[in-house]
């Protein structure tokens, strides 16, 4: 059979053809044969034959991979021509080479190239070591072993991964690393299967299945590469992981199609499966793999971009010199006529130059020797600064999570200094603010609401668990050591529970720790997952109800006499169990599914056999039609959760199972595992909602103790083990919302469906509630619970069941069976199938999954937007759902209003958002009468106002997924934005991936703000790509949030740190080093250009080439280095307290055009005095040329100086300066010519004068740095505040009330008067009622009612608004909105809750959520409550903390309570800081005296301001 | 991302198992808890408040102020003379040596200038000759000369270095000393004649050496072939600079003041900084104790007019000046020290002003209002 290939015909080549849209094909034709991929041609039997077709394969890349950029010879060019693609080093390459230029040469032309060689040097040296150690890692992995099939020698031989080629045949042992992308072809699993593990590829621990192509499925016995007689078409390499698609074309004619689930990618781990085979179809670089790997992204940062305006400011200005140092020239040149002085030297060939040409080369001479203008070391110093900032973030001990032992990692070296100049931040809700960890919290079936209230206990313990718990055994502990590559694994997993454990600092975080630990074997399984607590009352009731079906079955009674509530209990149950895909696995083996089956036959190939087993009699002709196509067992397209038709009929299944009880000890459970840990089984879900319900099931005794692609094995009380036929599975995907299954009931017998889903796909899908009365209270009652549980932020699910007759099965059998099988459109086909199965279900009853808030999230959030931070929050979730989670985590505040938008056309979004704007204007109006008419007035929304900063109101916008659609269209996006921008905060909910992006976009283009975006999971991977600056959660949802991002965060609550300390740390350091740069070389040239006047403006310098050429490298780039790593303008601490010092940066405070220019200003100063004052000292004297440099190096102490680091780098640069001029004018006599500077520096240290100049120059060249503010700023009126206390003193200044209501009101303790404060609930209603008047009735925001309080107060705050008011609101508000036939046009609003006296639903919810106890506000506050420090809130806050506030002197109007200047004074360790907030209007600015270190307030200006405020 | 994924495997590896529940060796990525790295180094930053700053500034003006004063007194002690020579106007003395004068003309020409010392002059006098308008920090010039070839080095008397260009060579001979620097040494000599108020005239003896850095003249410059050779015989085959009367090896008798090292000329080739600019020219030794050295009265100076500054409209000048430990004199530093102090401390009474109003009106009483 070897010689069947020599018949002319090629054997097993592989095709792959693009299908790019024009219907271009492209084939590749490829050599399957086997065989060594260098043997191929020469080794093999079939060379030698006339036709003998040559390796077909070879044209596809083989396994080798490299992912070095250089070689060795390339690497100087090439890496000289990728860092000449900066601009700065082409410029300073071209002044170096100027200098050799014979007629401007001003340097030693040597001389003057050594900088630039140096920098080119360094950071060739850079990248030559990072290549070599990609180089390296490259070679470990070509050096892999696996095993692949030699057809000289017949077996599978090991060979090293780079030698595998397309179309080998590799076989693959569990937990081997697959070598290249592979098409499995065939498994020892019984069900074909081979499962993987794709965490290097997406983080995701949970194992996937991988089918073997349908055609060789039924290969009883091993694979014979031999026999492979095929050729593969498939599509050309792309770095899409999730798809895969191609067909097989067998010799017999016959083609099948291949799938992503048929292929195995590179990288990936096979697990759970004794050995596969498969063939090579794509290698080394064309593996997905390696096409999804790109190398980290390069974003050039704000600070960088402004820097870079002003290095070209520095051209100009170096320009401006040059000439005018040219004019000079010529001029000076020009007086002395056709008389040459003696001084004046002529050309080196004696030519005479004339003044015009003289004053050219003179124009290229100045530009050598102001070079310095434009710091070379700049760039080179910016990058080290940033790669020790990023190492001190990295080392920062706040950012470490132990539970993970993982802390922050910056992928992006160079964006850091954006960290601190944010001002949106974009975040995902699921697994970004919550934990993602989806616990069981409640449900409802057949409209019985179980509350669970134990289960609430015990979820709320998790949160109080306090410290006690000290040493858990670590599970790790236990697992057997598994060869090979998971050795490794595991051992670190014990090792690390080891390790860590007397870190501890909780008890929870200990629990919690345990969790990761177990959670590293299987996902979504820490015990709060699992021990979930039923409800007595529901457990009684499914007990009843399996006793009876027991019963029942025992003496032959139809089930179906059950009572229909118990009946709706189990199915409830059955539907938690097996609509789903979670795979068993036991916990001794993790990663070893648990295989229960019954009966092991022939699985069932056609549908003829189907039909065949399965009640033939019933199943009409219709099925036979479609017999000829092959039975498709690979279900829908995309979960590897396809099902076998293989049928044990219910009769056999029946008494089997009655046999296994009697046995007790069926053996075919043969690895069930047994003992204590019989309950212990795993379950590995692809998603944690999966698992919540699976475990919640197990707690009522239904537990799924085995899957296989055919069968599904429950256990239930009193009934045993009863095995479902599992006939299909339609998987979940995000369009239809929801995923059914098809089984046989085993005691019913009939084919059954259950769905299971959100509510809002499953309610539209209930049959008409005119079936049944009690059907139609089931779904109301239901709905009702759901809203209950929607409102309490939990995420419901629906679960629904149909019960088929054969003959609609059959029906719907037929059609989809057709639909597998096609080949074009096929996915839509199947969805089309599923649409028609998923069609008048029976709601059982709905389920409500909590997903905890991680920790710190409220806290975060607040001091987030204390910062200045605007925080929209962009989810996919539902509205309900977002919305109640965005109040428990402080997003929406209780007393601020909320506008929704809800539309269902462009122009119901139109409208909306005009009367969004509308009320807000209206609202607000008497707050910025004219700004706001302007601005918002211009509804054609062409040029949405930038510039002027707008305001943020207080008010929440929360806007659906489908009306964003409509909001982000073009002609609505301008409106969308400004009504947006003025709402404290924006919620999108069910949205989408591609529409968090184009939001990120919108307002990144439109606002030109600095953004940032936050998540976790896949589908904020645009998100993040889009952001100034994305950070990714590595949490539970994989690593592909964390390998787009720039920064990966082990926890939401590190941001904090992240963007207050560390941003605002870096980009200050940055500014200031950057500042200090251009200053430092603008005195510098200054000095040389003012000498210029007394040289006839002949560019010599006085001072000498060397000090010139390394000045910026060697004696003045060290202490900027350490300020620019080291330097704290404001502690961590003061910083953490006081947020708002965050806004500094966003307004770039600390680097702004006018600071450059002063700088620029103020180096021209002190380079006269620094200049000027030596020069009269020096005046008419017998001085040389080189004993004029003296002390340049002390304007330096008026920057920053920090540590001892500091002081030290500067000492240490003076002294390098110092030794080094030492040494260099003590060398050599003669070298360094011309002009020798041999002894010069001794001499001059030998002299008096000197010193008297150094002690003179820096002090007149300070002076007006620290005098100039004196005027305005007097320190010594600071007041006398106790030095203890964070927040000395703080004034606040009101803005007089306009309004008659003049009685000031006592604010209630401890109730922040400032920017956070929310409105006083005693306020009357008056300008807010006037507000919403003029709002269209139906269509308005309304406050929302406020939540309860955490201490279980429910304050009905009717007050003022009395009854009447009330009720004409409820009045407006609607009955829940039939989610099912959602009107096609429907707009729906929040109704209005504040008020809600008379309305009795509200009552009824409201005493709900009181007797509930929820802790919903402050889900996490329990456990965190912050402590009783002296937090400041917000800025009024200081005032609680310090001293009294100041009472306003009028009350106000227009809800402007707030004052309009706060004064804050911070006096700490090592801070000392006046701060004036001025807050006008909505706004606030800062004007925050940190970098002139001199803080001011004239307290006679404050006392003008109150004064005047008071007159006004 | 697969480099990146076997990397992490790699470091897997380093982990030691020493058994199935024994513990081990792991490696945390825990960060270390040092001050250094998390950021806790000590600081310590001036705070600049009414009690920091106030007493800053009149310690400064305390300190300059004095300062100022004793340099000011300093530099008025010391004698300064200075006689413009240059005869620009008509009425000079050497008006006749100016306007005839250039570069080339052979025959010396001799002019005498009388002065009057109104103070004696008591410790060492030093004589400088002071040239105006002069650009010795041009910048090619500055770089017209060749270190090695002044150092002694034999080679490079031969072949001078091309930075010497257009001044290396001259008749095909290289020139000693090269370059544009050397070229225009300043050549006139000044003598001092004091006339004795019984009509005599005495010359003053000008000491020669000792006006040079004692570096320069040993280490620095240096003659070829060594102290004791015969000079005439190196320079064989060397020509001297154009504008120079003389060769090198014959600027003076004495023959360790000869040659490049010869005092006169090193002062010269230490280029100056300044446009107007003061070279020590002689020294006039302290004889006895009691005499002074310049007593008051008549002098004359004569000198032999060979330099050449009519074409820049150079100043040429004498000066003869005492010294103290800060150098010559230069009533500068001390106004400038005299001023800064004064604004410190002006500026600190005001702010003391400011402060002792305000502090005492307001401390405190507005804030807790």
């Amino acid at each position: 059979h070897e010689r069947t290939p020599t018949r002319g015909r090629q054997k097993g080549p592989i095709r792959m053809r693009e299908r790019d849209g024009r219907g271009r094909t492209f084939f590749f034709r490829g050599w399957g044969g086997g065989g060594g991929p260098m043997a191929g041609d020469t080794e093999d039997p079939t060379a030698g034959t006339d036709n003998a077709p040559k390796d077909p394969n070879r044209h596809h890349a083989n396994n080798r991979i490299k992912t070095t950029k250089y070689t060795l010879l390339s690497f100087l060019p090439k890496n000289l021509f990728e860092q000449f693609h900066r601009f700065a080093n082409v410029y300073f390459v071209f002044i170096a080479l100027l200098n050799f230029v014979p007629v401007v040469n001003a340097f030693q032309p040597e001389l003057a190239l050594a900088p630039v060689v140096f920098i080119l040097s360094v950071t060739a040296i850079k990248d030559l070591w990072e290549d070599y150690r990609r180089h390296r890692s490259d070679t470990e992995i070509n050096h892999m072993d696996c095993l692949v099939y030699s057809r000289a020698e017949k077996r599978y031989v090991e060979k090293y991964w780079k030698e595998v080629r397309v179309g080998d045949f590799i076989r693959l042992r569990c937990n081997e690393i697959l070598p290249a992308d592979v098409l499995l072809l065939s498994s020892s699993d019984p069900d074909r299967l081979c499962h993987i593990e794709t965490a290097t590829l997406d983080g995701e621990t949970n194992l996937k299945q991988r089918q073997v192509v349908r055609s060789f499925f039924d290969l009883d016995c091993d694979f014979d590469p031999l026999k492979y007689d095929s050729v593969i078409e498939c599509e050309k390499p792309n770095n899409d992981l999730n798809r895969f698609r191609g067909y097989i074309l067998h010799r017999s004619g016959s083609r099948d199609a291949l799938y992503k689930d048929n292929l195995l990618l590179r990288g990936c781990t096979v697990r759970n499966t004794e050995e596969a085979v498969g063939i090579v179809i794509y290698a080394g670089h064309e593996t997905k793999a390696m096409l999804n790997n790109n190398g980290p992204r390069y974003k050039r940062s704000k600070l960088e971009r402004q820097m870079n305006v002003h290095v070209f400011w520095c051209v100009v200005i170096l320009l401006v010199m040059c000439l005018f140092a040219a004019v000079g020239h010529w001029v000076w040149m020009f007086q002395y006529g056709d008389e040459r002085p003696v001084f004046d030297v002529l050309g080196p060939e004696g030519t005479d130059l004339s003044p015009v040409m003289s004053a050219v080369y003179l124009f290229l001479t100045m530009i050598i020797v102001f070079q310095v203008l434009i710091p070379i070391s700049l760039f080179v110093s910016i990058e080290i600064v940033k790669i020790c900032q990023v190492f001190f973030i990295h080392q920062d001990l706040d950012l470490y999570d132990e539970e993970t032992d993982s802390h922050l990692q910056c992928r992006a070296l160079n964006i850091t200094e954006d960290l601190g100049q944010m001002q949106y931040i974009f975040s995902d809700k699921t697994g970004t603010l919550t934990e993602n960890k989806m616990v069981f919290r409640r449900c409802t079936v057949a409209g019985v609401e179980y509350s669970h209230d134990a289960n609430a206990r015990r979820l709320a313990m998790y949160q109080e668990m306090d410290s006690e718990e000290e040493d858990c055994p670590s599970r790790g502990g236990t697992l057997p050591r598994r060869d090979s590559v998971t050795s490794h694994q595991s051992a670190r997993v014990v090792l690390r529970s080891h390790s860590t454990k007397s870190h501890r600092r909780t008890g929870s975080r200990a629990e919690a720790k345990r969790a990761s630990i177990l959670s590293k074997h299987t996902a979504f399984s820490s015990p709060m997952e699992k021990d979930v607590t039923p409800d007595p009352q529901l457990l009684d009731k499914v007990n009843e109800c399996s006793s009876q079906m027991d019963f029942m079955r025992f003496h032959s009674q139809h089930v179906s006499q059950l009572p229909s509530d118990l009946a709706d209990v189990l199915d409830f149950f059955i539907a938690l169990t097996v609509c789903n895909t979670v795979v068993v696995s036991s916990p001794n083996q993790p990663r070893h599914k648990v295989r229960v089956r019954f009966e092991l036959k022939s699985p069932v190939k056609t549908i003829e056999d189907f039909i065949k087993r399965f009640t033939p009699s019933r199943l009409t002709s219709g099925s036979n039609s479609s017999s000829s196509s092959s039975l498709a067992t690979s279900r829908s397209s995309n979960r590897g959760c396809s099902s076998l038709l293989s049928s044990p009929s219910a009769e056999s299944t029946l008494t089997k199972l009655r046999e296994e009880r009697a046995a007790a000890a069926p053996p075919c459970w043969d690895e069930r595992p047994r003992g204590p840990e019989d309950g212990e089984l795993r379950y590995e879900a692809e998603s944690p909602d999966e698992a919540a319900l699976v475990y919640a099931a197990r707690a009522y005794k239904c537990s799924l103790v085995g899957r296989l692609p055919d069968q599904v094995a429950v256990e239930l009380p009193h009934l045993g083990k009863l095995s479902f036929e599992l006939l299909h599975t339609l998987c979940f995907d995000s369009t239809r919302k929801r995923m059914s299954v098809v089984v046989r009931h085993p005691l019913t017998d009939e084919i059954t469906v259950y769905t299971k889903g959100a509510d809002s796909a499953i309610m539209d899908l209930i049959k008409p509630p005119d079936t049944g009365r009690r059907q139609k209270k089931i779904v109301s009652r239901t709905q009702n619970y759901l809203n209950l549980y929607a409102a309490d932020g939990l995420r419901t699910l629906c679960i629904a069941k149909k019960v088929l007759s054969k003959e609609q099965y059959a029906c719907w059998l037929r059609r989809h069976l057709e639909a597998e099988t096609a080949i074009q459109g096929r996915e839509e086909l199947l969805f089309d199938s599923a649409l028609r199965l998923e069609t008048n279900l029976q709601l059982l009853g709905a389920t409500g999954i909590e997903d905890r808030l991680q920790d710190g999230v409220p806290e975060t959030i607040a001091s987030l937007r204390r910062a200045g931070l605007q925080i929209w929050v962009l989810t996919g979730d539902k509205q309900e759902t977002a919305v109640n989670i965005a109040y428990a985590c402080k997003l929406l505040d209780p007393e601020e209003e909320i506008l929704t938008l809800n539309a269902d056309s462009q122009e119901a979004c139109a409208s909306l958002l005009d009367e969004s704007l509308h009320y807000i204007r209206a609202k607000f109006l008497c707050m910025y009468p004219s700004s706001s008419s302007s601005s918002a007035s211009s509804s054609h929304s062409s040029s949405p106002p930038h510039g002027a900063p707008f305001l943020v109101h207080r008010l929440g916008l929360v806007i659906d997924g489908r009306t964003l659609a409509y909001a982000l269209d073009r002609s609505l996006e301008d409106k969308f934005l400004m009504v947006a921008r003025s709402c404290r905060s924006v919620l999108c909910c069910r949205s989408t991936p591609l529409q968090k992006s184009t939001v990120v976009k919108l307002v990144r283009n439109k606002l030109k703000v600095m953004t940032l975006a936050i998540g976790d999971g896949a589908n904020d991977v645009s998100m993040i790509q889009v952001a100034d600056v994305g950070v990714g959660i590595s949490g539970q949802e994989g690593m592909q949030a964390v390998m787009a991002s720039d920064f990966a965060l082990p926890r939401f609550r590190y941001l904090e740190k992240l963007l207050l300390v560390h941003g605002h740390w870096c980009y200050s350091r940055l500014a200031n080093m950057i500042l200090y740069f251009f200053y430092k070389n603008a005195m510098f040239v200054a000095l040389i250009f003012w000498f210029q006047f007394y040289c006839g403006f002949s560019g010599s310098a006085m001072i000498d080439q060397w000090y010139l050429i390394f000045f910026n490298l060697m004696f003045s780039a060290f202490p900027q280095l350490i300020t620019g790593t080291l330097d704290k303008d404001v502690s961590a601490e003061t910083l953490q307290r006081l947020p708002q010092l965050y806004v500094n940066g966003q307004n770039s405070e600390e680097y702004k055009p006018y600071m450059f220019w002063m700088n620029m200003i103020d180096a021209f100063y002190q380079s006269l005095v620094c200049f000027f004052i030596p020069y009269f000292a020096y005046a008419d004297s017998d001085v040389d040329l080189f004993t004029w440099r003296d002390a340049r190096h002390h304007p330096r102490l008026t920057h920053h100086p920090g540590t001892w680091m500091n002081w030290f780098s500067i000492f240490f640069s003076l002294s390098l300066f110092f030794f080094v001029s030492l040494c260099y004018n003590a060398s050599c006599p003669s070298c360094f010519s011309p002009p020798s500077p041999y002894w010069s520096m001794q001499r001059l240290l030998g002299e008096p004068l000197f010193y008297l100049l150094c002690v003179l120059t820096p002090v007149a060249a300070l002076l007006p740095r620290y005098a100039a503010p004196l005027p305005v700023c007097t320190p010594w009126c600071l007041p006398d505040v106790p030095p203890s206390h964070l927040f000395s003193a703080s004034l606040q200044i009101f803005l007089p009330g306009v309004s008659g209501d003049a009685v000031p009101q006592p604010r209630p303790r401890g109730k922040a008067v400032g920017q956070t404060s929310g409105r006083d609930p005693q306020e009357p209603a008056g300008p807010r009622r006037g507000g919403g008047a003029s709002v269209p009735a139906p269509h308005k925001a309304v406050p929302r009612r406020p939540r309860p309080d955490p201490g279980g107060r429910q304050p009905l705050r009717g007050g003022p608004h009395g009854e009447g008011h009330a009720a004409s609101r409820q009045r407006r508000r609607r009955a829940p909105p039939p989610r099912g036939a959602a009107a096609s046009s429907r707009q729906r609003l929040r109704a209005p809750r504040r008020g809600s006296g008379g309305v009795r639903a509200e009552r009824v919810r409201l005493a709900h959520l009181h007797a509930a106890g929820v802790r919903r506000p402050a889900r996490a506050a329990p456990r965190r409550r912050p402590p009783p420090r002296h937090v400041p809130r917000g800025l009024g806050g200081g005032a609680v903390a310090g001293r009294r506030p100041v009472t306003p002197p009028q009350s106000l109007s227009c809800d402007t309570r707030t004052p309009i200047c706060t004064i804050v004074f911070i006096k700490n360790k090592s801070d000392f800081y006046c701060i004036f907030i001025k807050e006008t209007k909505g706004t606030f600015t800062f004007q925050i005296f940190l970098r002139l270190r001199i803080f001011f307030l004239s307290q006679r200006f404050v006392s003008f301001l109150r004064h005047s405020t008071k007159v006004l | 991302m697969m480099a990146s994924s076997y990397n992490a495997k790699d470091e897997d590896g380093h982990i030691t198992v020493t058994g199935p529940g024994g513990g081990a060796v792991l490696r945390s990525k825990k960060p270390e808890n040092t001050a250094f790295k998390q950021q806790r180094l000590p600081a310590w930053q001036p705070i600049l408040t009414a009690g920091t700053v106030l007493p800053a500034f009149f310690i400064i003006g305390l300190l300059f102020i004095p300062i100022g004063i004793g340099l000011f007194v300093t530099s008025n002690n010391i004698k300064e003379f200075e006689i413009d020579y240059t005869g620009a106007d008509t009425s000079s003395p050497c008006f006749n040596c100016s306007q005839n004068f250039s570069w080339n003309s052979t025959s010396p020409c001799t002019c005498t200038v009388p002065f009057y010392l109104e103070q004696p002059y008591e410790s060492n006098v030093y004589v400088y000759y002071g040239l105006s308008n002069f650009y010795q920090n041009h910048r090619r010039y500055v770089k017209s000369r060749d270190d090695s070839q002044l150092n002694g080095n034999l080679k490079s008397l031969r072949e001078p270095s091309k930075e010497c260009e257009p001044y290396a060579y001259h008749n095909n001979k290289p020139i000693a000393p090269c370059g544009a620097i050397a070229n225009s040494m300043f050549n006139d000599t000044l003598e001092l004649f004091y006339n004795d108020p019984n009509g005599t005239s005495v010359k003053i003896l000008l000491g020669t050496t000792g006006i040079a850095w004692w570096t320069d003249k040993h280490v620095k410059f240096g003659n070829p072939g060594g102290v004791d050779s015969n000079l005439s015989a190196v320079f064989q085959g060397t020509t001297k600079p154009l504008n120079w009367r003389r060769p090198v090896y014959e600027l003076d008798s004495d023959q360790s003041n000869n040659g490049f090292v010869n005092e006169d000329f090193i002062v010269w080739m230490r280029t100056a900084a300044l446009p107007t600019f003061r070279k020590l020219y002689r020294i006039i030794g302290k004889s006895s104790q009691m005499v002074p050295t310049l007593p008051r009265g008549n002098y004359t100076l004569e000198v032999v007019y060979n330099y050449p500054v009519r074409s820049f409209e150079g100043r040429k000048r004498m000066i003869l000046s005492t010294i103290s430990w800060m150098g010559g004199k230069n009533p500068f530093l001390g106004i400038a020290y005299i001023t800064v102090g004064s604004v410190c401390f002006f500026l600190g009474v005001v702010l003391l002003v400011i402060h002792h109003k305000c502090g005492n009106r307001n401390n405190g009483a507005e804030i807790s209002n």
